[in-house]
């Protein structure tokens, strides 16, 4: 199993023999977006030419993703200012903007912010004046379907940059059980040196469980683990976030998402968690983690598809998700 | 994956995974004489069945791989050999960094390299593989390998890919054992794949340096035009499938190469006035 091959490579690089099967974790990782992390954790080790070549060029490209997320948060800064909202950067790019571990390596999709949600439109109206597009047709399904049921506006796209942001007012869809305290998100998030905000450590946390365990199929598993296992290691550094995150996860109805993802980080990448915090249970989510093969292939299609039918389930009730399901067929 | 095959085109190393025998036996026919790729594949790409039944049944090939385009069209099994290289193509356009990618033709004479650029159609193919056998050493005929370091071209010499007319035109000067299979109505119809001679093999780790980069254009009549940097540097970011991915790196790597290399535009009605031209412009050039 290659996904055990790249969990251990993370976790432990010492432990990689300078003979392993590198082409095998490379396509894992890459499969898993995890190759720049990959290329950090490894950039001291004694490597084979070819590896320590391919590596450094993911280094380069990471550093790229870096100053290109941190630009086009700046652009949405401008846009965003006059209106003199609070815009908290979450997920991988308040990572970038904290300068955390988390944020090293790391692979950078869309641009992801939380406002307040009575100023969605006009935050929607303030970036589609400074150039980003809707993507999907304004009076179709899919666009109504975020509008009522979701926790983020449709995406919008930079025509010139060509850069998603996912503009979120909360972060899980309101169909779902779990209801987040968004305002309490945006009263207790922190200001960063570029005049953005993130949320505080504990939500960081909460967010990111959510995401992993919450929200999904959970596809791309093991980078939010790796996520959460980063900033578990450097925000434990202060005194008493343990506490602070038991209840705060609760204040948020996300206590299981969050205990289990702790648990998954402690079985996978070796976190130091307290006693009371860890257990077990969790097999199936390991399984699903560790479903890529050395050629990058998902493996396990069984337990694939349940964790498909259970992202759904999750995100709306069964009646709502069946009527949803149909709309989709028939378009 | 049941069958697999390692491969190695100029710097760069593929692993080609195939759920069927077919396109690796042809892929290890038509790399014959190819180096070793050695342990560590840069790229992986996976010749995979378009659905499950797809293995047997009017079996087609979905292109996979570290890196993929979400709609990329399956083919049938009979053309495995342009999915392996339109696969291969995928993961240098999408994947690399390490070099500015031009889409682009190149050959070599005397340590300098010209560089063939244009659209499909244009040429690339065509011309560097009938300048290979006439003095001149084939580099490629897909991708030209710029280093944004040193401003060296590296080859990347697969086996050309040559299309309809000019297979034809190829089979006549060329001895038939370097020649794959001919694939009719292929996405860019009637394909039959040409290994580079021995001696562009031999030599697929060594670099030349850029000297003069051609913008010909088939089916019309002989002209030629001098291209000034602005314009050349233009047309090449349009021909580079990662300029804007290399960010500051690609755009010193493109404006070096613009400056230092004279541009040539060349409008040609068949093959044997390109080849006139072509000796011609590189001829004056090196005065």
């Amino acid at each position: 199993m290659s996904a055990a091959l790249l969990v251990r490579a993370l976790r432990d690089p010492e432990s990689l023999p300078l003979d392993c099967d590198w082409t095998s974790l490379i396509s894992a990782a890459r499969a898993e977006a995890l190759i720049g992390t990959l290329a950090h954790r490894l950039q001291d080790l004694p490597l084979p030419e070819r590896v320590a070549g391919l590596f450094a060029m993911h280094r380069a490209d990471a550093e790229r993703t870096r100053v290109q997320a941190l630009w086009d948060a700046e652009m949405a800064r401008r846009a965003l200012a006059p209106l003199g909202v609070p815009v908290v950067l979450l997920k991988g790019t308040a990572f970038l903007a904290a300068g955390l571990e988390a944020g090293q390596g790391r692979s950078i999709g869309d641009l992801d912010i939380l406002v307040p949600k009575d100023a969605l439109t006009e935050v929607e109206q303030a970036l589609i004046g400074a150039g980003w597009e809707r993507l999907k047709p304004a009076d179709g399904y899919d666009d109504f379907y975020y509008r009522e049921w979701m926790h983020e506006l449709p995406p919008l796209i930079h025509r010139e940059r060509d850069r998603m942001i996912d503009v979120h007012h909360t972060i899980l869809p309101p169909t779902a059980r779990p209801k987040p305290d968004a305002a309490a998100l945006l009263a207790d998030s922190l200001v960063l040196p570029n005049g953005l905000r993130m949320l505080s450590p504990e939500d960081v946390i909460v967010h990111a469980a959510a995401h992993l365990i919450a929200d999904g199929d959970m596809a791309g598993g093991l980078r939010n683990l790796w996520d959460i296992d980063r900033l578990l290691r450097e925000f434990a550094q202060a005194e008493g976030l343990w506490g602070r995150l038991a209840e705060r996860a609760v204040h948020h109805g996300l206590d299981k998402a969050v205990r289990r993802s702790v648990r998954l980080a402690h079985r996978l990448y070796g976190t130091p968690v307290p006693k009371d915090w860890r257990g077990t249970g969790d097999g199936l989510f390991v399984r699903r983690l560790l479903s890529r093969d050395g050629w990058g292939r998902r493996t396990r299609k069984a337990t694939g598809f349940g964790f498909y039918v259970r992202g759904h389930l999750m995100r709306m009730p069964p009646l709502m998700l069946a009527r949803h399901l149909l709309k989709k067929a028939r378009a | 994956m049941r069958h697999e095959v390692r491969l190695r085109v100029g710097p760069v190393t593929f692993r080609v995974g195939s759920a069927w025998r077919g396109p690796v036996r042809a892929l290890r026919r038509l790399y014959e004489g190819y180096p070793e790729a050695g342990d560590v594949a840069d790229y992986t790409v996976r010749l995979e069945p378009a659905k499950p039944w797809r293995r047997w049944l009017r079996p087609s090939v979905r292109i996979e791989g570290d890196y993929v385009l979400p709609d990329a069209a399956p083919l049938p099994l009979a053309h495995g050999l342009v999915a392996a290289e339109m696969a291969m193509n995928l993961q240098m356009a999408l994947g690399e960094r390490r070099f500015l990618l031009l889409h682009a033709a190149s050959v070599e004479k005397d340590g300098r390299a010209l560089i063939i650029t244009g659209e499909s159609g244009a040429g690339k193919s065509t011309l560097s593989a009938m300048l290979g056998e006439r003095g001149w050493r084939f580099m490629g005929d897909e991708f030209a390998l710029l280093d944004p370091d040193s401003g060296m071209l590296h080859p990347f010499p697969r086996p050309i890919s040559l299309k309809n007319e000019a297979i034809a035109a190829m089979e006549a000067e060329v001895a038939p054992e370097r020649f794959g299979p001919v694939m009719e109505n292929t996405p860019k119809g009637r394909i039959r794949h040409m290994r580079p001679r021995a001696e562009a093999l031999a030599r697929m780790s060594e670099q030349a340096r850029p000297a003069m980069v051609l913008f010909p254009r088939f089916g019309f009549a002989r002209e030629v035009r001098p291209v000034g940097p602005a314009e050349a540097f233009m047309r090449l970011t349009q021909a580079s499938t990662n300029y804007v991915a290399m960010a500051a790196r690609g755009f010193d790597a493109l404006t070096g190469l613009v400056q230092t290399c004279p541009g040539v535009a060349i409008d040609y009605p068949d093959a044997a006035t390109a080849f006139e031209l072509i000796e011609t412009l590189w001829a004056e050039a090196g005065r």
